[in-house]
Formats: C-alpha cells, structure tokens, sequence
C-alpha cells in the first residue's frame, strides 16, 4: 500500500493553513520547529498515552495467559501461536480492519497495540518462570508453601529480570508502532510525522518526530530498568 | 516439639508406564529421635522413599504413618510445614535475606514477628552463623554457610520429623566432615526423627543410627544398626555395597575404650628391682611402662634399668605414640601404624596409663566377625531367655 493511498483510506483531509517560511522549502528548520514546538505536545502527550495503555492492558492479559500456561503446559502451544498469529498480521491492515467495529479513535488504536504487546510478554514471562532453578521450586514447595504462595512469593520474584526485559521490548516497540495510530484517528506523534493533520509537511518534521520517538522509547526503557532495579535488590548484591 | 515415629508400611510406588516399580514394598519403622539413612545405588529408589513421607511423590500403595497418623489424611502443603525439608543444592531462596530463608516456615504458620525473629536469632547461634550475616542474602555466603542455612530453615518451626536428602553432598572433603560432626552434635542436642538420604555407606555409618540398605527397584536389602550391617550383611549386595573393608569400617564405629585392653607392668623410678619382675608375671607387654608421679606414662624401660636394686630412669624407647580411651579405634590404628609400633599406652581423660592397645587387641577385636559373635536371631533368643 503506498502512503497516498493510505491516507486516502484514513481519510485524512488536510486542514488549509498557509505556511510561510522555511517549511515550505523541505529544510530540517529547527528554528520554525521551536517556534511552533506547541503543535508538538499533544501528540507526543497523546503517544505516551497509547504507548502506556497498550502496556497496562497487554500486560494483565499476558500474565493470566502465563500463569495459565504454566499450570497447565499444553496451553503453551495453542497461546504462543495466537499471540504469534496476532503479532504478525500487519499493523497497518489492522488499524483499518479493526474500524468497522470499533470505530475510528483511541480505542481501536489501543487494541491493536495492545494484541502486539502479547507474544512479547506471553513469552518472556514464561521463560522467567521456567528459568527458576529447580531446586528452589523444589525446596519452595518441600517447605509447605501451596501452589500460589510458591508462585507469588518465590517464582515470580525471580523471574522479574527476563519479564522487565519483556516490558522493555514491548514498550520499545509500541512506542514505534504507535506512529501508525494517528491511521485509525487516535493521533500520536505519527500525525505530525506524516503530514501533521494541517498539511505542513517538511523534512525537519519527520526528523523531529522520529528523535521525540527515540526519546520516548529510550524514557520508557529507563524507567523499568530503574523500578526493576529497586524491585530486586537482591542481584545487586557481590558474591561471597 | 518432640521427635515422631516414623513407619513406612508396605509402601510401594508405581509410575504409570514404567516397567517396574520404584519402589516396592517398603515397610521399616523410625523410632523418636533416631537417624535413619536411607542409602544405596543410584536408582534405588531412597529419594522416591524420602520424598514419599512429605508427599512430594504421591504413595501408590502401602501407607505412611506419623506418630500412627497417616499422611494420607493431611493436607500436603500443611503436612509439609511439620516436616523439616534440607536438600543437597539447598535451594535457598536467592531473593530474600538469610533471615527471611529461615524464618520460611514460621511465617507460613502465621508466627507473631517477635517470635519469629527470636527464633531466627537462636538458630543462627545453633548453627553458628555470626548474627550480622542475617541481613545478607544467599550469594553473599560460602557453600559452607549456605548449608548451614539449609539445615536452619528445615529446622525453623521445630518439626517432629527431618527429611534429608544428601544434605552434605555438594561439600568438599574437609568442610564435609566438619558438617557432619557439627550435625551429629546438634543432634546431640535436638534428637529430632531423622530421614537420612545419602549414596555414601561411609557417610551413613557414620551418620545413622539405623541404616536401610535399598536395591535396585525399591527393594530394601537390610535395615539394620550399622555394626550389625557390617558384621552381619544380610546378602552378597548387602556384603558387596558395604565393601570388602567392611572390617576395617567397623574399626570407626568403636573407640578404644570398648575393646579389651592390654595390661602393662607401670612402675615408677626408684621403686624395688624385685616389684617390677612381679608385675611383668601379670601384664601382656613384656617390658615394663615408666610413669611419673601422676602416672603418666614416659617410656619402655630398658632391661638395664631395673638390673639394680632399683628402678633407674633407663629408657629403651619413647611411649610413643600415646592413645586415648575416646580415639575411634581406627585413628588409634592408623596412630600405631604411622610410629611403627606394635603397641602404644593407652591413657585416660587425666593422662594416667589406663591399659595398652596393640595391634594383637585391635585384630581380636575384629575377629568379632560372624563365627564368633552371636547373629541377630541368637542374640534375640537369647534376650527372651533372659
């Protein structure tokens, strides 16, 4: 599908607002960007917003299908290849296919980004709790602890490394296809990325835009680095 | 809490599609406050029969008694928390304190905070851990440690019932032993009900009070105390696992003050030529012993020494080397063996002569083999006579 005819489905229609200056020549003009850096803070706003709501949704969901799964191991087959089935339909047809349905808005946008986080999550959850060595499991239970407590207390604990590595892949990479949300009218920095909504569309623009993604990314990669830090003191610690 | 009976009756287990069982037909009784180790080759089935009493492996058959209650009737998870579990990786919680290991258990059974953290101090001493190490975390400590930890938090709530398998294992040589003596001594102390798991028939004689020798399949072999397993194998498998030193293992399970000693002739300097020939009639050593005033022993006098009216001090060799009723008969030997000596004084907790080990005593008291001591049976028949 071409970006033309992709606008054309998501009928966009540019809003007329006559430029004048340096946008109109195509230049990178970090002075025009600073002037009307306005036009920039809803979208990015709005960016967080779907970036964070794909997470707060695509995370629940992926752990109940976890733990699911790893009480009853032949849930592991059937739930990997619907979260990978869902993973790999194309982000753009899914945004327009999802509109009938759900309409054009913030919803189908968080849909969608959510249904992407899942295979990420699904799997580096499961790994962390497969990765905890037998012998704690065996030792957690010997010592009376029931199904949950071993669970809650002992093999989530120490699988937070490998499912703070999942929420970090995954925010990364919501952050990126969230450009793609403005597609089913939910905005985001995609909207300014490609034509902004008003039209203006210039080289600067899209380099701006993409650095604010990275920014984004590399926030939301710090900050569960930071309370995966605080979370388990414990790896911190030299050994004897 | 006091020590449990533990009795395993007709206990068998079967895995579905496995050819045969795992084990078969177990049935032996743990009195209060014995050790009792299960051992045998690999595939024998001692951890399936470990982990059948706290029912991380269900029982197929048979029946499992707790101080005469069967586990059957208890929920795993709360008859779990009454049954002190150590394994051989430990498995010590790698997030949590040393204190929040230990204290695993109490918290399970809703133990007020105060009482958990005076319990936790108390084990600590036990097992002698430095108190400021209960903030550390597991990687912070030495293997040493951490199975010291081991053992605390199976120990923790004070269950009736240990189950251990192969808790030393992983251990070198030398850090080994000292576990298992300081293990031995806390035992001293505790006399819990223990389940023993270990390949090692060193370490089960050593440790066990009984041992249950399993073969293949699940089979119990023999269950006996050690000395009578040694003396008296029940089979060829029994003989073969045991090892063909099994006379010498025997020499471990004694000390010296429980085999006939030799007599010697002691005498002093200055005491009448005549006395000492008298006292040579009577003792087994042919030259006398020189002792000093407290009688300690100094030395085998030489025939010059006595040639006079009396004693002179006249040495023909050291007392050397010197043994004490406590040694384990085997480091008495091996004593004997290093001096090149054919015996050596045998001395008391205040260093008085107390009698002479040689090798002639040692030897007849291994000859103590089947021929010559009563078998079980006789021994049994005998005690009913009585």
């Amino acid at each position: 599908m071409s970006l033309p005819a992709v606008l054309a489905q998501s009928s966009i229609k540019p809003r007329d607002r006559s430029v004048t200056g340096c946008p109109q020549n195509n230049d990178l003009c970090p002075g025009w960007i600073a002037d009307n850096v306005d036009r920039y803070v809803d979208p990015f706003v709005r960016h967080v917003e779907l970036t964070a709501l794909a997470l707060a949704f695509g995370f629940p969901i992926a752990f109940a299908l976890a733990v699911l799964a790893y009480r009853r191991r032949w849930l592991v087959g059937p739930i990997t290849a619907t979260t990978g089935i869902l993973y790999t339909l194309p982000s753009l047809a899914v945004f327009f296919l999802l509109q009938p349905v759900t309409g054009r808005g913030i919803t189908t946008a968080t849909i969608a980004l959510t249904s992407y986080t899942l295979l990420i999550l699904f799997r580096n959850i499961m790994l962390g709790l497969d990765n905890v060595p037998a012998e704690i499991k065996d030792a957690a239970r010997g010592q009376g602890l029931s199904a949950n407590q071993q669970l809650f207390r002992v093999e989530l604990p120490l699988a937070a490394p490998e499912i703070f590595a999942g929420l970090r892949i995954a925010a990364t990479t919501t952050v990126g296809l969230a450009t793609l949300a403005f597609l089913a009218g939910a905005g985001g920095l995609g909207e300014p990325l490609f034509d902004g909504g008003d039209g203006i569309v210039f080289r600067g623009n899209v380099v701006f835009c993409g650095l604010l993604c990275v920014l984004l990314a590399a926030l939301f990669d710090l900050v569960f680095l930071l309370v995966q830090r605080l979370a388990s003191p414990w790896q911190r610690v030299g050994t004897a | 809490m006091d020590a449990a009976t533990l009795e395993l009756r007709n206990v068998s287990k079967h895995y579905p599609g496995a050819p045969k069982p795992a084990i078969d037909d177990l049935s032996l009784e743990v009195g209060a406050g014995e050790i009792c180790v299960l051992v045998g080759p690999s595939g024998c089935g001692k951890t399936t029969a470990m982990r059948l009493v706290n029912r991380m492996i269900e029982l197929s058959s048979g029946d499992i008694l707790l101080d005469g209650r069967s586990v059957k009737d208890r929920k795993p998870a709360e008859l779990r928390r009454e049954i002190g579990y150590a394994i051989q990786q430990i498995g010590l919680f790698p997030h949590q304190t040393i204190a929040q290991n230990i204290s695993t258990v109490p918290k399970l059974l809703g133990w007020e905070k105060g009482r958990t953290a005076r319990r936790v101090d108390e084990l600590l001493e036990l097992i002698g851990l430095d108190r400021s190490l209960a903030k550390r975390y597991p990687a912070q400590l030495s293997g040493g440690q951490r199975q010291r930890v081991g053992v605390a938090r199976a120990l923790a709530a004070d269950p009736p019932l240990l189950l251990m398998d192969e808790p030393f294992g992983a251990i070198d040589p030398i850090n080994r032993e000292r576990l298992q003596n300081e293990f031995l001594r806390l035992q001293g102390e505790l006399r819990k009900t223990i389940v023993f798991v270990t390949h090692d028939i060193d370490e089960a004689i050593k440790m066990g009070d009984k041992i249950a020798i399993l073969k293949e399949g699940g089979v119990l072999a023999q269950y006996a105390p050690p000395a009578e397993l040694l003396t008296f194998p029940a089979d060829r498998f029994v003989e073969d696992f045991v090892g063909s030193d099994r006379a010498l293992k025997r020499l471990a399970l004694q000390r010296v003050r429980d085999i006939d000693l030799w007599k010697a002739a002691t005498v002093r300097v200055g005491e009448p030529s005549a006395e000492v020939a008298r006292k040579l009639e009577d003792a087994d050593v042919k030259y006398p012993l020189l002792v000093d005033d407290h009688g300690k022993p100094i030395g085998w006098l030489s025939q010059r020494a006595w040639q006079g009216e009396r004693v002179t001090h006249d040495l023909r060799s050291n007392a050397d080397p010197i043994v004490e009723l406590d040694d384990i008969l085997r480091d008495a030997l091996s004593d004997l063996l290093a001096k090149d000596s054919r015996y050596g004084p045998v001395v008391d907790k205040d260093g008085c002569v107390a009698g002479v080990l040689s090798i002639e005593a040692l030897s007849h008291a291994l000859a103590a083999n089947p021929e010559d001591l009563p078998s079980p049976s006789e021994r049994a028949a005998a005690e009913l006579g009585e």
